[in-house]
């Protein structure tokens, strides 16, 4: 069963509403993914050591990524386009300054504001066409340049996303250097399908950067669940970002799990639940 | 406070102007050195009519000099207002445009419409 890109079900604003909103902050998967890409984005940000900046959260929904800023000392402001996000970013109150807005409009902020940019999960939302007058290129162009100035000079943007395409890759890539960044793509474990995550590492103006390499090695072993694990809240958008070997303890139980969905009847789990039967006599 | 005076109109709205109908004063940890370092980016002019159009009771110096900016009362004093004032209902107007952006449980609505969007 091949997991929906929510961008595709509709305009973010809409995506997270109240419930949406409240699902994904309480997610325990999601609080942990979430938590792990910011730290990443926030060591390619090489800001400057034991020094507070200011930086800007794109994308901030509910202030997950906001927190770690917070939690490392520097103060944020965050922008997002969902009025139900932020209010759960409120209700946990949090740190950062929020701003409601469209990033496809533009930054509303004025030149030389930042020290850095990150953002989380959020640009591939821009490449969708949610009203019939808006052009994602352009919009992903009004974006990047004004991301550009609202950046102090030599600031960086460190910018995690799914991308849905190569093609979708290269055309956030290219607006980014029409509008004047320099820096490119920073891959962690490209070899692992469920661990490869990908960051936009970009830089603005100032001293020739050297673009960080990406983690390679021993991927995705940290945290791989090998029981499957029951929150009180139930999961209905999960994100497969990798595929558990076929046949295995995992596999079986989540597909039992996805077959008690259906309602269909379904043998409880125990200790014996994908034990090798020994060979038949 | 400290995201008023960065915050900019659709085109070169700066400095927008505030009306609060709320204001509350929360408490935030002195750090000295951020404050060192965001003053340099701020506008202090934009500041000053800011904290005037708030009716805050807080009295700021004319100009600020570069021998200010190391002075500790000066650095708490802006500490305070940048990071310890914040506001809850209000509006945010552009001086180019008149166009107004509300403010709600202390954000900022700046979304455009359709006709707004260059």
């Amino acid at each position: 069963m091949a997991s929906k890109r929510p961008e595709h079900q509709g305009p973010p604003d809409i995506f997270y509403n109240e419930e949406e909103a409240r699902k994904y902050s309480q997610n325990t998967h999601i609080i942990d993914v979430q938590t792990k890409l910011s730290e990443r984005a926030i060591e390619l940000l090489n800001l400057p050591d034991e020094e507070s900046c200011l930086v800007l959260d794109v994308g901030c929904g509910s202030g997950l990524s906001g927190e770690v800023l917070t939690d490392l000392g520097h103060q944020w402001v965050g922008l997002d386009i969902s009025s139900s996000m932020l209010d759960v970013a409120q209700e946990r109150e949090v740190e950062g300054d929020l701003v409601l807005g469209d990033i496809g409009y533009g930054m509303p902020f004025r030149a030389g504001a930042f020290d850095g940019a990150i953002s989380i999960s959020a640009l591939q939302w821009l490449c969708q066409a949610d009203k019939n007058y808006h052009n994602p290129i352009k919009r992903l162009y009004k974006f990047f340049s004004t991301l550009y100035s609202c950046l102090a000079r030599g600031a960086r943007a460190v910018l995690q996303f799914y991308p849905e395409t190569p093609n979708q890759v290269d055309m956030i890539t290219q607006q980014a250097m029409k509008a004047g960044f320099t820096g490119g793509l920073v891959v962690d474990y490209p070899n692992s399908t469920r661990a490869k995550k990908m960051f936009l590492c970009l830089f603005a103006g100032g001293q020739v950067q050297e673009l960080p390499t990406g983690l390679t090695g021993e991927e995705g072993n940290e945290g791989v669940r090998t029981q499957a694990r029951y929150d009180t809240e139930r999961q209905r958008y999960r994100h497969h970002r990798g595929k558990s070997l076929k046949k295995s303890r995992t596999w079986i139980l989540e597909k039992k799990d996805r077959w008690r969905n259906k309602g269909r009847d379904v043998r409880p789990d125990s200790k014996y639940t994908a034990r090798r039967r020994p060979k038949p006599f | 406070m400290l995201t008023s005076n960065i915050l900019k109109g659709v085109t070169k709205g700066f400095p927008l102007k505030i009306k609060a109908v709320k204001v509350e004063n929360v408490s935030v940890d002195y750090n000295r050195d951020f404050v060192a370092r965001i003053l340099q980016r701020i506008e202090y002019g934009a500041l000053q009519s800011a904290v005037k159009d708030l009716g805050l009771n807080e009295s700021l110096p004319e100009t600020m000099s570069d021998a200010m900016q190391q002075d500790d009362e000066f650095l708490k004093l802006m500490h305070k207002v940048l990071l310890e004032y914040e506001i809850e209902e209000g509006e945010l107007i552009c001086p180019e445009t008149g166009r107004k952006f509300p403010i709600s449980k202390g954000i900022p609505n700046m979304l455009l419409q359709e006709t707004e969007v260059s």
